[in-house]
């Protein structure tokens, strides 16, 4: 190959990912910007025209036939799209949200918009990642970014906390998945997902441990149970819409990779059990110390732990059926865990971030702020999966795969442990309807002014959840991008 | 004795597992924060060996990718120390636990 | 413009009406003071679709169109799909609904005025046309049953519109509860019939239901039999109707007497093929349809409510229709069903009219008598304090004249050719069935009844002296122009409408343009009799005189009694008849039956047997595991110490797991 040859291919692979370059390009012009007009207004429209032009374009290219990129180190069109767009919704509706926030609690500074778009950037690399060195770099990529987006108010002695826990964990996982992606190397002699199946040969016992250690990275990400225990006490101090951030976007990019390494280089079932323990645990888990939670931040925490187990439940099916469930949940929940962490961010008042509000906090406020309260009606049962809702369906599309793959021990828990969740759900909306104002709380006085575009983005998130549930197209759509043609596309 | 691939992966099991035991038993941010670096380079001592054993520089370019992220990973860890420090005027793990239950 | 845009207008229109008026009532407060901003907006999501309906209806080509939109839910056999049917069936209903529905939502303007849950009457009220839409347009079973139970909703919410009153909610509950038993049976049909056949779409049911076995045929159509009493008010299902008039007048005459009840009727009608293979049940259907009729009807001359009386009169129609349908004329049923919306709707808003002004009355009533320590409450729906109120309301009166004379067959007004056609339809059948000629009798007594109490009701509201206190000084006002221009309308309607059915006297039946419309003989979706006996020309003439002389007598005998008596004429009937009359006035005991034979014995029982049994194992069983589950949660809480080198540990113990297994596992 000569060089003449590489730099014309390297042009056709700017192109199809224009999106992935041009976000990180714009990241790179508002780090720029910022230096010399500090906290210029600008910044966030800018972020927020990079996401949406990302989103727009990667919508589009949802029905494409799937290919690679920069020599097979990155997958486009299909899948990589949708979670692409996936990513760049959620990072859409952030910017939106997160823009009013920033300037209530006194920081609304260039560098957050920089940085979402550096992590989104990291997320659509993990994502689409079609080799082990791309994995690698964009899981790292992503996770400094949100070390330094949950550290983002640093007087504040519980961001810093959290930022210091989610690092050391977050930098102790790594080691981990590192050293599996060297044993996986070892073993097969190649980085690409698609290579490694035939070329494992019989180096089968380091094969294993590195597809153990690196599905230990992956779990972490996801928050898993036993690898989740980050995730409350960072939910808890990170700004509030950056935890929805957190907590849709970087799990979707991980799940996406997770998904294509499962599909791509471990056909064989040997993880099933290992998937399908870690997933039972996860729910029971999750779920169960939910119940327990008076922080609304920290049981929205738990809560994403037990959906990041549901989902995973889909991906124990080991079907295409399954990741296709999974794929959708991935939407679906996105959409909720934004609205309802916006929402949440909308309703704080105690100048905490929320790190110290209490449910209690919130009795009655369904009949001071309807529109907010009123959503959170559809986020929560929407989360508990009630129909006709998104959640719901969600729920069978990845507790039905895994009937079919003779898990049927697996979806009954999950359905069981689903139940035990609307009781925390349901309680959310029982504080913020049926319970008087509490009087040593003086909400009264304290005024909720709630943005309008913030309003938009959680009526848009009501509005999507309910299409979700009832147009169960979206369904056929991720089905699509296990059709066979797969595989066929690459070289 | 030659000193053939099992040597080296077996010292840098060694080195990764030093590294897992000193997050997990030492107190000092810095030093949890050395072990962590020092997992990472063990790994990177496979990958090099596992490249050389081979004959392919995959593994190698790889070694590079971790090296800057390990720069990158410092920068940003002693950032959030050095707020932490600020804050509570500690560097033990055991006092930092704002947040639990 | 083809059905397949039109008819997302036509279901969604009312829909967005429905969500802009909730939600703006909802969350604009400041809003829900604009009435003119609301009542046009509902209004308008009705005339629309109506005249959208209109273009489909002129523009129909006789083959029935169904619009797919998308399909619902696929799980192993069964698909449901939101698809929609228009044939000539649907269209006439749906111009029913949407057409008078209209008129109705443009009378509410004016009717509830006033009302602090305005915004709140036309969401339901939109949100009613939207269900019924769907039921009457859906082309499968279950988005039928969809609509079926939201026009069930709606009415629940419509009846306890005003819900402050314990009175209205029980009502309200009642019709649910009621309805409840006969969805249950319309359920179990349904699940019949996707056990047999495999599929709920008409297409497959309509053609291979009729071959099927023929005790699973009788079966079913019992089944769908049972649901209709429970919509359509048929014994023994009727008692919840009557109460459901402590809803607003408007919904009374929207959905308790035009729309929402006849969808048993259309039920039937659309499973018409079906329903004529199972000729058991058919005189079944005739002959509850008949009781229905003249037991509804002998209550109705003892009540002296006025929306009592329209709301027995209206149970009484219905069993006209249904004794149409179990002589297997369902397209006489579904004639009588549009005029019946005709002139009930027209006799319905008349009276809303009436009340509107009595509740005036009182008013008034009560300010001129608190100086004098009195409240002055009366109840403005008495017709014994109505009388003379035809020099204050001309409008209101003439159209309820015309009403009242329609609904009593008066010759050449529209009751007249439905009814009459119904009569003759049961006459013909009694020459191959047996219970043909008792229905037929039973229906001729009930002509005779309905023309003696409806002009009863005339009298008494529109003639005579003025009887509520102090007449002299308190004079009511008729309504503003929202509320007399549907009355007008429909009223017209009501003189003109029964045009479309001319009998088979004239032209050997080829005027009868609704038979040629939505009879199978002639392309339509309805299926008839086959081979049907033939009633000499003669013969027809006579009946039709007979008809006309019954009407006639019965509206002459009732002016005359009831001019000349007044509200007193009752006393005699009560001395006349004595027991039959205190049983009619006590509507035969049924809900005292009802209490006592299923509700005593139910409730005696639970609070016996099953309220201890569910307190002790049902809900201990479940509040232990709650409470196991949550101190579980307790506990395991504090695994969470707060402290990352335990959470670091957490990860090994993690990693160990995850090899082991990878390795052995």
């Amino acid at each position: 190959m000569d060089l003449t040859q590489s730099f014309s291919s390297l042009g056709a692979d700017i192109i199809v990912s224009a999106p992935l370059v041009l976000t990180m390009v714009m990241g790179l012009v508002i780090v720029v910007l910022d230096a010399f007009r500090r906290n210029h207004v600008a910044t966030p429209w800018i972020a927020a025209l990079t996401l949406a032009f990302g989103l727009v374009m990667e919508i589009t290219r949802i029905g494409a036939a799937s290919g690679t990129a920069y020599y097979d180190l990155l997958r486009v069109g299909g899948m990589a799209a949708y979670v692409n767009a996936l990513i760049f919704g959620s990072g859409l509706l952030t910017v939106i949200l997160a823009r009013p926030y920033l300037e209530s609690i006194g920081h609304h500074i260039g560098e957050v918009y920089a940085l979402i778009l550096f992590a989104s950037t990291g997320m659509i690399v993990l994502g689409t990642a079609n080799s082990l060195i791309t994995i690698f770099v964009g899981f790292e990529t992503m996770s400094i970014c949100l070390y330094i987006l949950t550290g983002l108010v640093r007087t504040n002695q519980g961001a810093t906390e959290s930022a210091l826990k989610y690092f050391l964990l977050g930098a102790f996982a790594t080691g981990f998945l590192l050293y599996g992606i060297a044993l996986m190397y070892g073993a097969t002699g190649t980085m690409y997902l698609h290579e490694m199946q035939s070329a494992v040969g019989d180096h089968q016992t380091m094969f294993r441990s590195g597809v153990g250690l690196l599905l230990v990275g992956f779990l972490f990400k996801v928050s898993a149970v036993p690898f989740h225990m980050w995730t409350p006490d960072v939910y808890q101090g990170a700004p509030t819409p950056l935890v929805g951030y957190m907590s849709t976007a970087s799990k979707s990019a991980a799940f996406a990779s997770l998904i294509l390494v499962l599909y791509l280089a471990l056909p064989s079932t040997q993880w099933i059990g290992v998937v399908a323990v870690i997933a039972l645990l996860t729910m029971v888990i999750g779920n169960v110390i939910a119940l327990a939670q008076t922080n609304v931040k920290r049981m929205l925490a738990y809560s994403s732990i037990a959906h990041a187990g549901y989902i995973l439940v889909g991906l124990a099916a080991g079907s295409p059926e399954g990741y296709s469930g999974a794929l959708f949940y991935l939407l679906v929940y996105t959409v909720m865990n934004i609205g309802a962490f916006g929402v949440i961010a909308l309703l704080e008042w105690d100048g905490t971030q929320g790190s110290e509000q209490s449910l209690d906090s919130l009795s009655g406020i369904g009949y001071k702020k309807p529109l907010l309260a009123w959503s959170m009606v559809f986020f929560m049962f929407g989360l508990a999966g009630f129909p006709p809702l998104g959640g719901f369906i969600g729920k069978v599309a990845v507790f039905g795969p895994a009937i079919h793959s003779g898990l049927t021990w697996l979806a009954i828990v999950g359905v069981l442990t689903s139940a035990v969740s609307a009781y925390y759900y349901l309680r959310v909306l029982v504080v913020f309807f049926m319970k008087e104002s509490n009087p040593d709380v003086a909400t009264d006085n304290i005024t909720f002014s709630v943005p309008g575009m913030s309003a938009a983005v959680i009526v848009l998130c009501v509005i999507m959840l309910i299409v979700l549930g009832i147009v169960p197209t979206f369904l056929d759509v991720t089905a699509s991008f296990f059709d066979g043609n797969m595989l066929a596309t690459l070289p | 004795m030659e000193v053939t691939l099992n040597w080296y992966l077996m010292l840098s099991a060694i080195l990764f597992v030093i590294g897992v035991l000193g997050v997990l038993f030492r107190r000092n941010v810095i030093v949890i924060f050395m072990s962590v670096e020092l997992m990472l380079n063990a790994v990177n001592l496979t990958l090099v060996a596992l490249a050389q054993h081979m004959g392919d520089t995959t593994g190698q370019i790889l070694v590079f990718f971790v090296i800057s992220v390990a720069a990158a990973e410092a920068a940003v860890g002693l950032a959030i120390i050095i707020a932490i420090f600020r804050n509570q005027q500690t560097v033990d793990v055991t006092e930092i636990n704002l947040f639990k239950y | 413009m083809n059905a397949s845009t039109l008819i997302p207008v036509i279901l969604l229109l009312p829909l967005a009406g429905a969500l802009f008026c909730g939600l703006v009532g909802l969350f604009v407060p400041a809003l829900r003071q604009r009435e003119g901003l609301i009542g046009v907006v509902g209004t308008a999501m009705v005339i629309v679709p109506f005249l959208a309906v209109l273009y489909l209806f002129l523009n129909f080509d006789g083959g029935a169109i169904v619009v797919e939109f998308y399909t619902w839910m696929a799980a192993g056999d069964l698909s449901v799909a939101f698809a929609y049917r228009v044939d000539q069936l649907s269209l006439v209903m749906t111009l029913v609904v949407t057409g008078v529905g209209g008129l109705i939502h443009l009378y509410s303007i004016g009717y509830m005025h006033g009302d602090p849950g305005y915004w709140r009457f036309f969401a339901y009220l939109n949100l009613f046309i939207f269900a019924m839409l769907n039921l009457v347009l859906g082309d499968n079973l279950v988005v039928l049953f969809l609509g079926w139970e939201g026009v069930g909703l709606c009415s629940y919410l419509l009846i306890g519109f005003w819900y402050t009153d314990l009175k209205n909610s029980a009502a309200a509950n009642k019709a649910f509860i009621m309805n409840r038993v006969g969805d249950f049976c319309f359920l179990l049909a349904m699940f019949l019939l996707f056990r047999e056949l495999g599929s709920l779409d008409f297409d497959v049911l309509l053609v291979q239901g009729p071959s099927l076995d023929e005790g699973v045929l009788y079966l079913t159509v019992f089944l769908l039999f049972m649901g209709a009493t429970g919509k359509s008010a048929q014994i023994p299902l009727f008692t919840w109707l009557p109460d459901a008039m402590a809803g607003p007048t408007p919904v009374s005459a929207l959905i308790h007497a035009a729309t929402m009840v006849t969808s048993g009727l259309y039920l039937l009608a659309r499973f018409s093929p079906l329903v004529l293979a199972a000729e058991g049940i058919m005189a079944f259907i005739a002959i509850i349809g008949a009781l229905t009729a003249i037991m509804a009807a002998t209550i109705a001359i003892t009540q002296n409510d006025i929306k009592k009386v329209l709301a027995y009169s209206t149970v009484s129609q219905l069993g006209f229709m249904f004794l149409a349908t179990g002589v297997g004329a369902f397209f006489v049923a579904i004639f009588h069903v549009v005029m019946h919306a005709f002139f009930k709707g027209c006799l319905f808003l008349g009276s809303g009219s009436v009340i509107h002004a009595m509740h005036d009355v009182e008013h008034q009533l009560s300010q001129k008598l608190e100086p004098e320590g009195h409240t002055g409450k009366f109840d403005p729906q008495d017709m014994r304090t109505m009388g003379g109120l035809k020099k204050f309301m001309p409008s209101t009166r003439i159209t309820f004249l015309i009403a009242t004379l329609a609904i009593a067959g008066i010759p050449l007004l529209s009751g007249f050719f439905s009814k009459d056609e119904i009569l003759f339809r049961a006459f013909e059948s009694a020459s191959t069935n047996d219970y043909g000629m008792l229905v037929w009798i039973v229906g001729m007594v009930t002509a005779f009844l309905t023309a003696v109490y409806m002009i009863r009701a005339y009298v008494l509201t529109f003639e005579g002296e003025p009887r509520w206190p102090k007449a002299d000084t308190i004079q009511p006002h008729e309504s503003p122009w929202t509320m007399t221009l549907p009355l007008w309308v429909l009223a017209i309607l009501s003189i003109v409408g029964g045009y479309i059915g001319l009998p088979g006297v004239f032209a050997h039946g080829d005027w009868n343009l609704i038979h040629h419309y939505l009879g199978e003989s002639f392309g339509g979706p309805l299926a008839e009799v086959h081979g049907e006996a033939h009633v000499a020309l003669s013969t027809e003439w006579i009946l039709l005189a007979l008809g006309a002389a019954i009407a006639i007598a019965g509206v002459a005998l009732g002016w005359y009694w009831y001019s000349k008596h007044g509200p007193a004429f009752d006393d005699r009937l009560r001395s006349r008849f004595g027991r039959l009359y205190r049983a009619a006035e006590g509507k035969y005991f049924v809900d005292e039956a009802y209490e006592k034979v299923i509700v005593k014995p139910l409730i005696v029982g639970a609070e016996k047997g099953l309220a201890p049994f569910d307190t002790y194992v049902v809900d201990g069983l479940v509040n232990a595991v709650a409470f196991i589950t949550r101190g579980l949660s307790f506990v395991l809480k504090y695994i969470q110490t707060g402290v990352v080198q335990i959470y670091a540990m957490a990860i090994v113990i993690g990693v160990i797991l995850v090899l082991a297994m990878m390795m052995f596992g």
